[in-house]
């Protein structure tokens, strides 16, 4: 309810709902301390102006509300972290899905545009080597290894399947850039010299914006990539046609359906 | 340790200090003083100078982002065709300003008005000092800024323009940017390293100064536990400044010799530029850099945030009539935050491919500093209760210090924690999130500092009327402009982007409208600052005068100066009897007794105890 009146964006993925709840769950605890302090504070200032008490008190508040005040803090923020924050990173970073299901990205920034490159078919990438980098070849890639033969790239648009696990590598050729999904509520830094994977698993077929999160230049602001989440047998079609070696029947592409 | 200042007191006669003032030619005087009062005065007016120069770029920041087609009024035409086509804000100026901005307003503005000038001007009084402990040091200290000051501004002027990638100047982008000018030196990337390793310098030569100064020059009978709270947290912020500067500086030398001297502290194999495989050996990093600049960016934060906190820790008593509350627990919340401002900084690098351990140890660290300050808060709003307060413009100002300082802290909280960051980092909310606790957080507790001190300063009050007309629309603009920031921040909206997110419509569209809010807000802020601008300057010849040296009936030492305080500060040295807020003490006729009459003179003035003593 909260989140609704601060105008949180729709979600599609399952790890989000999750950061939804905990946002929801840190805005009450924010919203009744913010409230509850100033209603002290507001009540004070009129309760004790000079024309109301012009006499002060050398002592003050005896009382030890404050200290139970500031423990109470202390717990809640202990059981956000050791109920949410932990578990739910630990999640994040320590156990990546495997399996011919998961749909494999990586993300390559540069100013000023993404790349995506896809494992195609065979869900394996093929080698990327930075000295190849050309204007054919915006990632690097070494079409002599077999794991490359089918590898594709689409430019600026990121197509993923609902329901399946995703993992997205991020890096940068040049510049720190930031790939933030905002619906998909996730974002990662694309650091160059580093491929930093995430991954998530979008619940929705939709659309939405990809927003560069880290200033990269001129050119920041207007960076613009989107994403779609489309359905899984229509993913697995259009892989198959976006991969270059059509001939070759695709062995594990359906195989996880 | 008292014994040691009365031998680098010149003279203790009110004559002698008189002929110091002859003595000295007005440069030795004015320009290159070497006085604490003076050096506090010129940092003040500096810094109040670059406070301005930052605020205009942001203005200009906010029309790009509200109108980033239209062409801006009144200063369109001057920005330059290079920088403003048709009088539009480029992406490049907005980039420029952006980063100057953050610059100018941390290193250039704030830092030295807390710390320089209140710390500078009120620090030795408060203690009993003659002057800071190496007065020459000190002189060092505002010059190196000035200097800085000079650097970065003057950068704004040359063909490259000054540096924009953000305050943060993150490597690789800092360093493969404005490469393509005849003289790579003469670029505002490189100026921009230069000038913050004058202003490093600076504020190291200043945190010694304070250090010693607070340790050793004490007045006789000023305990630790008989300081003033600002001096404590002036100790704090010195050793903050000390520890965490020195990696920002080998920082700002490495990424300076990767620029110049084709070095790859910062940059790692295989990486391009511009679609172009650069020439360099490679095998750095650039997370280094953020290691090694966030080391010090989040100290840095408290360096912003403390001296605020302990102004209006001055200004609370002297307006409560009571005792600052719980002044023995902010002692020791002020001492832990310091030490936990040193290990909370990877919190600002959350989405670099943390691992699990890493991301417990700093989300612990984060979390655990929110008590100290929580401590410090809640002990300010109790020191209300059981008041008699009074609303004058420093205590206005004071007093708004607590929410608006609160909320900031308040909506700290969620970023505290790496999973909410998956989904707020880099977003407008955090943008929000810390000017709420920085401009009406510590710029009004400084604020209050202004209007507090100034009839020390000058022997005249600022104009109360005008104080008003100061205060009020200055807190209206202020939530105007960060409150909005919160929801678009929740909404997606992120950071650094000159049209204010209009090429993410569909992410944006629903909170676009808030960009024209919030412009309009700081541009009525602006006009909001007319009144203070006018009352500095009018009231420093046409103020009410000051009734006595001590007209805010305050305990603390700086009070017991003539007024302004002469050359040497004290004419005879100060003896302290008492902690440093002694307001409405029981059995006492007046309600506050300063920390520097005996009590024998105190007892006189009891109408109480002088009964009892004639019943008896």
């Amino acid at each position: 309810m909260l989140n609704k009146f601060l105008g949180i964006p729709e979600l599609a993925s399952e790890h989000g709902e999750m950061i939804d709840h905990m946002l929801e769950v840190v805005h009450w605890f924010m919203a009744v301390l913010f409230v509850g302090w100033t209603l002290f504070f507001l009540y004070v200032l009129f309760r004790f102006q000079w024309r109301k008490n012009p006499k002060a008190s050398h002592e003050g508040i005896t009382s030890h509300f404050s200290t139970h005040l500031e423990v109470g803090v202390v717990i809640v923020e202990v059981v956000l972290l050791l109920g949410f924050a932990f578990p739910l990173w630990a999640n994040r970073v320590d156990s990546f899905p495997t399996g011919p299901d998961v749909a494999k990205v990586r993300a390559v920034g540069e100013q000023f545009r993404w790349t995506f490159h896809y494992t195609g078919p065979d869900g394996k990438f093929g080698r990327v080597d930075p000295d190849l980098i050309s204007l054919d070849n915006l990632v690097g890639l070494d079409r002599e290894d077999p794991n490359a033969k089918d590898d594709f790239l689409t430019i600026n648009k990121l197509t993923l399947p609902v329901h399946r696990k995703a993992i997205v590598q991020v890096t940068s050729k040049d510049v720190i850039h930031g790939l933030a999904p905002v619906k998909l509520r996730i974002q990662q830094d694309a650091i160059p010299g580093m491929e930093i994977p995430m991954w998530f698993t979008p619940n929705k077929i939709t659309d939405g914006d990809i927003i560069c999160a880290q200033l990269c230049g001129i050119g920041h602001a207007q960076m613009y990539a989107s994403f779609e989440i489309i359905d899984g047998a229509e993913y697995d079609k259009w892989v198959v046609q976006q991969s270059p070696v059509k001939e070759e029947a695709p062995p594990l592409a359906s195989a996880g359906q | 340790m008292s014994s040691s200042t009365s031998t680098t007191l010149p003279d203790s006669s009110e004559e002698a200090h008189a002929e110091d003032h002859h003595a000295l030619p007005f440069w030795r005087q004015y320009i290159f003083s070497s006085d604490h009062k003076i050096i506090g005065i010129q940092y003040g007016f500096t810094a109040l100078v670059f406070l301005a120069i930052g605020f205009f770029l942001m203005m200009v920041m906010r029309w790009s982002i509200a109108y980033p087609t239209s062409e801006i009024p009144l200063v369109g035409k001057m920005l330059g065709e290079r920088w403003a086509p048709n009088g539009v804000i480029s992406p490049d100026l907005y980039n420029m300003f952006g980063a100057m901005h953050g610059t100018i307003m941390v290193f250039l503005g704030i830092v030295p008005l807390a710390f320089g000038a209140f710390g500078n001007f009120v620090t030795p009084l408060q203690i009993g000092a003659p002057d800071m402990a190496f007065p020459r040091l000190n002189m060092a200290s505002y010059w190196f800024y000035f200097l800085g000051g000079v650097v970065m501004f003057g950068s704004f002027f040359l063909e490259s323009g000054a540096a924009k990638v953000g305050w943060t100047n993150y490597s690789p982008l800092a360093t493969t940017t404005d490469t393509e000018f005849a003289s790579i030196f003469w670029t505002g990337q490189t100026l921009w390293l230069l000038g913050m390793v004058f202003l490093i310098s600076s504020s190291l030569l200043g945190a010694v100064n304070f250090i010693t100064t607070i340790i050793n020059l004490r007045a006789r009978g000023m305990t630790w536990m008989r300081l003033p709270f600002f001096v404590w947290a002036m100790l704090v912020t010195g050793f903050l400044l000390l520890l965490a500067f020195p990696p920002l500086e080998v920082a700002a030398i490495m990424q300076l010799m990767d620029r110049l001297a084709g070095t790859s502290f910062f940059l790692p194999t295989g990486l391009y530029a511009g679609g172009e495989r650069l020439d360099i050996s490679g095998g750095g990093s650039p997370l280094l850099y953020q290691h090694l600049f966030w080391f010090l960016g989040h100290p840095e934060v408290y360096v912003l945030i403390l001296p605020a906190i302990a102004t209006v820790a001055e200004v609370i008593p002297n307006n409560t009539r009571k005792p600052l509350w719980g002044y023995k627990s902010m002692v020791y919340a002020v001492m832990v935050l310091g030490f936990l401002s040193f290990i909370v900084w990877a919190h600002h690098m959350y989405l670099t491919g943390m691992g699990t351990a890493v991301s417990t140890f700093f989300q612990t660290t984060t979390v655990l500093i929110s008590i100290p300050s929580v401590i410090l808060v809640t002990s300010l709003l109790i020191s209300l209760w059981g008041g008699s307060i009074r609303f004058t413009v420093p205590m206005l100002f004071a007093t708004a210090f607590l929410p608006m300082f609160g909320f900031g802290g308040l909506t700290g909280l969620p970023l505290a924690f790496n999973l909410i960051d998956l989904h707020l980092h880099d977003t407008y909310y955090v943008i929000g999130h810390f000017h709420y606790v920085v401009a009406p957080g510590t710029i009004f507790g400084l604020f209050a500092g202004i209007y507090y001190w100034f009839p020390k300063m000058t022997g005249r009050f600022m104009n109360n009327f005008l104080g008003h007309l100061h205060f009020w629309p200055s807190l209206i603009c202020m939530n105007g402009i960060f409150l909005p920031m919160m929801i678009q921040g929740m909404a997606g909206f992120h950071r650094r982007a000159f049209d204010g997110g209009q090429t993410y419509e569909a992410t944006t569209e629903r909170f676009l409208w808030m960009n024209e809010l919030t412009s309009w807000s700081a541009w009525l802020l602006a006009v909001a600052q007319i009144p203070f601008i006018f009352n500095l300057f009018w009231s420093i010849r046409f103020g009410r005068k000051a009734n006595s040296d001590n007209p805010w009936d305050a305990t603390t030492l700086e009070w017991s100066t003539p007024t302004p305080p002469p050359h040497g500060n004290f004419p005879t040295e100060p003896v302290i009897y008492r902690n440093p807020y002694e307001y409405s003490q029981p059995g006492a006729a007046k309600d506050f007794t300063p920390q520097w009459i005996p009590d024998e003179e105190i007892e006189k003035a009891a109408p109480e105890k002088a009964k009892a003593k004639a019943k008896s």
